[in-house]
Parts: C-alpha cells; sequence; structure tokens
C-alpha cells in the first residue's frame, strides 16, 4: 500500500499542480475573470490613484496653476498679441467716444478679446448705426463703424439734438448756429413723423431761407413757423399739399410779406388768414375810408 | 434500467451543452498514461461531401468538425488494469494532464469525456420484438422495439456501458440501418449491450468530479480505439481491433460499423515491464526504459551480440554494470506478450470471431509499438494482421498521433459523431405510469 501521507521520494519533483494551484489556473483561463484582472484591476488601480493624489488641495491646485501657467503662455505669445485699434468710419469726435467706451489696455492677447461684446457696445453707442471688429493679421483691432448721418435738428425739452432719419437722437448740439445747414424739427411726436417734416421742408423752395421750422402739433400735424413768427397750419391729412399751395399763394401774391400772423390751412376748402393787431386796425380803417368816399 | 436512462440523458444533454460552448476536454485514463486532449468545435464541418469534388467522401466520422487545440499526457499514477487505485493520486495526475492541456489551449474547459479500459467488460447480444403501430414505422417504434429487449441479467453492482442498435429486421428483411420511414408489420431489432462494474465507473466520475470536472460522457476504450483506428472498410467488413494498453487489452470487434463485441484482458504491457524488472533485476523504471529502447519479440542472432547495459540503482550503483544481451531481454518479454496474444485468441475465439467474413485483425495502443509484434500475431491470431494507427484529425501534435493515443483520437470522434445509443429514443409511451392523456389520444384517433 502506498503511504498514505501525501509523501513524494526526494529528488523527484512531483508535476501535479496543488489542488489550489489548479482551481486558480482554472479561475485565470475564465474570459471574464481574466478581463477583469487584467483590465479592471490596473484600472481600478490607476483610478485610485489619481483619486487619492487630487484628494489633497494643494495638488489640485498644482493641477490649476500649472493649467493656467501653460494657457497664459499660450496665449501671451507674440503672434496672438493685438497691439494697436483702428477706427475707420467714424470722425474725431466719434472714434474719440469709442476708445472711451472700449476700455482697452494695449498690448492685450486676442483670447482675451471678447469681439462680439464689443461690437455690441460700439453698436450701442447712439451716433452708430453698425459696427464690426475684426482682428487683423498683424495684432491690429479693425474696428469699422457706419456713423449716422443728421438729417435734422431736433429741439427737445431739454435742448439741441441732432437726429438721423430713423428719428433716433446722435448726439447734442449747444447752438442751433452750428448746424444751421440741418432743418429744426420740433414737438411731440416729430420723430415718428420726421420724414413727413422734412418733405415739408423739401417743398419749401422760395420760402426754403425764411423757415425757421416745422412743430408737430399734438402729434397729428404739422406747423411751420416763419422767421417772422409767422405760423402756418397744416392739416392732418395731406398736409404737403396744403403747403404747396401756401408756397404758389406766396409767390402770386407775396402773402407771407403782408402782416399776417396765421395762415390756418386745416380746413383745405376753407383756408383762413389771422392778420395781427395793427393790421386788423389799419384794414379796418381802410374800409371805413372807402365807405366815407 | 429507468435511472440508467436519465443519467445517460443527463450526459447526452452535457455533451450537446459542450457542444454548444466549443469546448470539450477528451481524458484517456489508461494504466501507463493519463492523456488530455483539448477540442474545439468550429461549427459545422469544414470539408463537406460536396466540396471534395462530389464524389460523396465526405469526412468519414465528423473528424473534420473539430480542431485538437490543446494535448498533454502525463505518466499515469493510481491506476491498475484501467482502474482507479489510488484516488488521490489518480485525481493529481488529471489534474497534471488537464491543467497542461489547458494551458496549452489557453482555454478553460469543464466538460469531458472520458473512457476507460478497465471493469471486466461484457458483452450480450440482445433483441427484440414488437408489432408495427400503423403503417409505417416510426420512431416510437424503434423506441418500443428497443425496450422490448429483454434484458439478461447483468450482475450485481453492475452497469450498462453502451447500448446501441446494431441491427433492425421487418419482417423478413433484415440488415436495415435505419428502418424510419419504411412499411411493415413486425420489427425486430438485435442490440449489442456492454456492461462494466459500476464501481469502476463511479470511481472514476468521482475521480474527475473533485477535479472540478463534469463528465459529458463515457465509453469504452477499446470501443474508441476501435473507431479511429479501423479504417472505413474494415469498419464494415468486420475486422476486430486489439488495444494493448498498459494494464489491460481491449478486445472490440466491428461490424456493419457497428461494435458487436467487446472484451478486454487484464494483462498489457506493464507486466511486461515487471516481468522483465523481475528477469533483470532492475527498477520497474529503468525496466520501462529498457523495454522502450531495446524492446523486441523476434531474436535473431544479430541480437546475441548486442549487449544491453542495466545499471540500475541497487544501492551500489557505481559498480553496477551489468549488461544483458538484446536476446536475453527478448527471451523475457516474448512470453508474456505470446500470453497475452494467446489470452486475446481465446476471448476472440469464445466470441466466434472465425465465423465472422473477414479474419482482419488490427493491434494498437502503446503495446503495438514492440517491434516485431506484426509477426509474432500472425503466428498466434491469424494472417490478417496489422498495425493500426489512428486516424488523422486536425491539430493533433505530432507526438499525439502514435499509436498510443488510439483510444483518446477515437474518444474524439466519438464526441463529434456518437452513435444512437438505446437512451437516445423516446421511452415508449406506455412505459409511462401516467400518460393517460396521451392514451386516450390514441384511443380516440385509433377508434374513429
Amino acid at each position: 500500500m502506498q503511504p498514505l501521507r501525501a509523501q513524494r521520494p526526494t529528488g523527484r519533483r512531483d508535476p501535479a499542480p496543488s489542488r489550489m494551484r489548479y482551481r486558480y489556473q482554472r479561475l485565470m483561463l475564465t474570459p471574464g475573470f481574466r478581463k477583469l484582472v487584467k483590465v479592471g484591476v490596473p484600472l481600478l488601480v490607476v483610478a485610485g490613484l489619481i483619486a487619492g493624489w487630487t484628494a489633497r488641495e494643494p495638488n489640485r491646485l498644482m493641477i490649476a496653476d500649472a493649467y493656467n501657467t501653460t494657457k497664459s503662455r499660450i496665449q501671451q505669445r507674440d503672434e496672438f498679441m493685438v497691439k494697436v485699434m483702428t477706427i475707420d468710419g467714424a470722425d474725431d469726435t466719434l472714434a474719440g467716444d469709442i476708445r472711451t467706451v472700449l476700455p482697452l489696455e494695449f498690448p492685450s492677447s486676442n483670447f482675451d478679446l471678447d469681439l462680439e461684446d464689443m461690437r455690441q457696445i460700439v453698436a450701442a453707442l447712439p451716433a452708430v448705426a453698425d459696427a464690426t471688429l475684426r482682428v487683423r493679421p498683424g495684432g491690429i483691432l479693425q474696428v469699422h463703424v457706419t456713423q449716422r448721418i443728421p438729417v435734422a435738428v431736433f429741439r427737445a425739452p431739454a435742448g439741441l439734438k441732432l437726429i438721423d432719419a430713423g428719428g433716433v437722437l446722435i448726439r447734442n448740439i449747444i447752438v442751433r448756429a452750428d448746424r444751421s445747414d440741418l432743418p429744426l424739427i420740433t414737438g411731440d411726436g416729430a420723430r415718428e413723423a420726421l420724414a413727413e417734416g422734412l418733405e415739408i421742408y423739401a417743398r419749401a423752395g422760395p420760402l426754403a431761407p425764411r423757415m425757421r421750422g416745422v412743430v408737430r402739433m399734438g402729434e397729428r400735424r404739422w406747423d411751420v413757423i416763419l422767421d417772422t413768427g409767422q405760423r402756418i397750419l397744416l392739416p392732418t391729412n395731406n398736409p404737403i399739399a396744403a403747403f404747396e399751395r401756401v408756397v404758389a399763394l406766396n409767390q402770386a401774391q407775396d402773402l407771407l410779406e403782408r402782416d399776417v400772423a396765421v395762415v390756418d390751412m386745416r380746413n383745405p376748402t376753407r383756408p383762413t388768414l389771422r392778420l395781427n393787431e395793427q393790421a386788423v386796425a389799419n384794414l379796418r380803417q381802410i374800409n371805413a375810408d372807402q365807405e366815407q368816399e | 434500467m429507468r435511472d440508467l436512462y436519465q443519467s445517460q440523458r443527463a450526459m447526452r444533454n452535457m455533451r450537446q451543452a459542450a457542444m454548444q460552448r466549443g469546448v470539450i476536454a477528451i481524458l484517456d485514463v489508461g494504466s501507463s498514461k493519463i492523456a488530455c486532449l483539448v477540442l474545439r468545435f468550429d461549427g459545422p464541418e469544414q470539408f463537406s461531401a460536396k466540396d471534395s469534388g462530389g464524389d460523396g467522401v465526405g469526412s468519414m466520422a465528423g473528424q473534420s468538425s473539430f480542431r485538437v487545440i490543446g494535448a498533454a499526457t502525463t505518466r499515469s499514477r493510481g491506476v491498475r488494469f484501467g482502474e482507479v487505485e489510488a484516488m488521490a493520486e489518480t485525481e493529481r495526475a488529471v489534474r497534471t494532464a488537464v491543467q497542461a492541456a489547458q494551458k496549452m489551449a489557453n482555454v478553460r474547459v469543464d466538460h469531458v469525456i472520458a473512457c476507460l479500459s478497465g471493469g471486466r467488460p461484457r458483452s450480450y447480444g440482445l433483441d427484440g420484438q414488437v408489432d408495427v403501430q400503423g403503417q409505417v414505422v416510426t420512431e416510437g417504434d424503434i423506441g418500443r422495439v428497443l425496450a422490448e429487449c429483454e434484458i439478461p441479467d447483468i450482475g450485481e453492482g453492475r452497469e450498462v456501458l453502451h447500448a446501441q442498435p446494431i441491427n433492425f429486421a421487418l419482417d423478413h428483411r433484415s440488415g436495415l440501418a435505419d428502418p424510419r420511414g419504411q412499411i411493415g408489420a413486425t420489427l425486430t431489432t438485435d442490440m449489442h449491450m456492454m456492461t462494466v462494474e459500476a464501481s469502476i465507473i463511479e470511481n472514476l466520475l468521482y475521480c474527475i468530479k473533485r477535479c472540478d470536472l463534469e463528465l459529458a460522457g463515457i465509453a469504452s476504450s477499446a470501443y474508441a480505439s476501435g473507431i479511429s483506428s479501423l479504417v472505413e472498410d474494415e469498419q464494415e467488413l468486420g475486422a476486430a481491433c486489439i488495444d494493448m494498453g498498459g494494464g489491460s487489452t481491449g478486445i472490440s470487434i466491428f461490424m456493419r460499423k457497428h461494435m458487436i463485441y467487446s472484451d478486454s484482458v487484464r494483462m498489457g504491457g506493464d507486466h511486461v515491464t515487471s516481468d522483465i524488472s523481475m528477469g533483470l533485476q532492475v527498477a520497474p523504471a529503468m525496466a520501462e526504459r529498457i523495454k522502450t529502447f531495446y524492446g523486441g519479440v523476434l531474436a535473431t542472432g544479430m541480437d546475441d551480440r548486442e549487449m544491453i547495459e542495466v545499471g540500475s540503482n541497487t544501492g551500489d550503483w557505481e559498480r553496477d554494470r551489468r549488461t544483458v544481451s538484446r536476446a536475453e531481454l527478448i527471451g523475457i518479454m516474448r512470453p508474456r506478450v505470446e500470453e497475452i496474444l494467446e489470452e486475446v485468441r481465446v476471448r476472440l475465439d469464445a466470441a466466434g470471431f472465425e465465423h465472422l467474413p473477414s479474419q482482419q485483425i488490427v493491434l494498437t495502443g502503446g503495446g503495438s509499438q514492440i517491434p516485431g509484434l506484426d509477426g509474432l500475431a500472425t503466428k498466434i491470431l491469424g494472417q490478417q494482421v496489422r498495425l493500426g494507427r489512428p486516424l488523422r484529425v486536425q491539430g493533433l501534435p505530432q507526438a499525439a498521433t502514435g499509436s498510443a493515443f488510439s483510444a483518446a483520437v477515437g474518444l474524439s470522434l466519438f464526441a463529434a459523431n456518437p452513435q444512437d445509443e438505446w437512451w437516445d429514443f423516446d421511452i415508449p409511451a406506455e412505459k409511462y405510469p401516467a400518460r393517460s392523456f396521451k392514451r386516450a389520444v390514441r384511443w380516440f384517433r385509433e377508434n374513429w
């Protein structure tokens, strides 16, 4: 009988695997387990190490610092620096305004400039109709603005302002004489009906030098004011035609050279004149004289 | 019989499951070596009949449907006469073989098909007869006729290892391989049943279970070597396969591609070794070495002059310079080999082998590699003797293509293409105690 205890003859190695070893090898040959050991465990270890390292605050700060340093080093490269700003399409006043509203310190990095934001700031200026910004090669920030063109002077309660065709107030002027080339418009609702007011100016013809301005009355109709204080009251409907009649009347009969205070055209079928008091008295006097004769 | 059905069917199901997974191990537990092959089944056969030029020669035994991806052999320990003698030793040897084969295959195997050569196999011829129900023979009829076979008294503590229907006869026509769908009245069958001692199977099963493996099939090694080393013609026309193993010599007789008889002689190469060991006064390991290097069974004049050194571990080993002539060695080996072959002859005669149309005998197994054995066997067994080597299968390493591996290769073929056994057919309905509903349906169908 063989010895019951596993007693191997010395010198001769038993090739048989032990039971644990056999089971271990079979376990390692199981595909799922092998994948777990060969992929899962290293993954877990690496993830654990990373997590453990980043759990410390100084390490996290170190990573953030290194990241920021690298980022700024790249952004501060010469190729990305913007050194100059050029503005075209704007007069000196507006250019100055733009330089004021865009608080840029040159040189600064291309990455630090938010062009869309800056464009909106520039476009928000009253005098600017439209703006485009771009960074040109060579580190030049090019601001291209389309300026609003003043078409009239608007007298607001606060003072005189320039106004463009769209009714947008551009900027203040101090005295009317600064822009005497532009027509003066005033009154509530005048900015909304600006085109009509300008049309009246355009049709003034020989009357133009005498025109002081047009006034929007009651947000529905226009008064034309002449330099002598005379008023031409235009109707709500068809004011242009009414004004042309007045102009024609003036050409034919020198209507406005006379001592007339108001030409009331509000009722087109019945134009009315109001004379000055002196003129009325004179007229009565003349009439009385003629009756006596 | 009922639990045999169950256990064998369970094994068959497990084999199916293993085939689904694609990997199965073959374990040949022999007395001299334990071989383990790992097979991978790649689905359908690679070389089908129509690919080979349409000449109808497909793979003969399904050997192209699998590939050997791992093979390992280890010296057997604790096995005598093909039976487990020392469980722990055997278990260790099986572990060694399985581990090495797994390592080579780089895949884990859970299912194993084993073969055993011991257990005193006994063959029985059974027959059964039954009236065909209805016009044509159905699978149910075959199940019934198989169940109708009268089981002889196989003895206490024995178990059926194989039970294969080998012939069907329908009325007066005999020799039908597959009677299904044929028209007839009386169906007769011949069945070959092989029994071994139950305790041997149980020991082997327990041993395999201790290695964390599941048994997916079990076969006789004589049968397995017959499958692999007999060529197709020999299987068809009738031949005997003599598997000369270490501890026992298996005999299987094939006819019409079925094993019709099986037996074993409880003598083998280990006895030759022990004869040499005793005769030359050397250690068994040395005797084994001398046998494999210089052994033979036919002495010539040259052998008298060829001296063999038998230096051995005698305790005085530095001075052990004994030599023997090869003729002396042959003189020791030959009587034992003759005895084995005589015993085989007796068994073949008892089986009535001389009545078969073909008297072909194929010697295989490790013991058949003794030089001159075919000449000696011709004198004892008859003229038609050849040495057989197992069929070539894909992926088998060169070292495992020798005749010592015919049982392992045969078992692979058995795994790939098992023969119909008794338990593959359904148990007929009337054997079930509570199937009244089915019987009612049948009564209804028959009487309307």
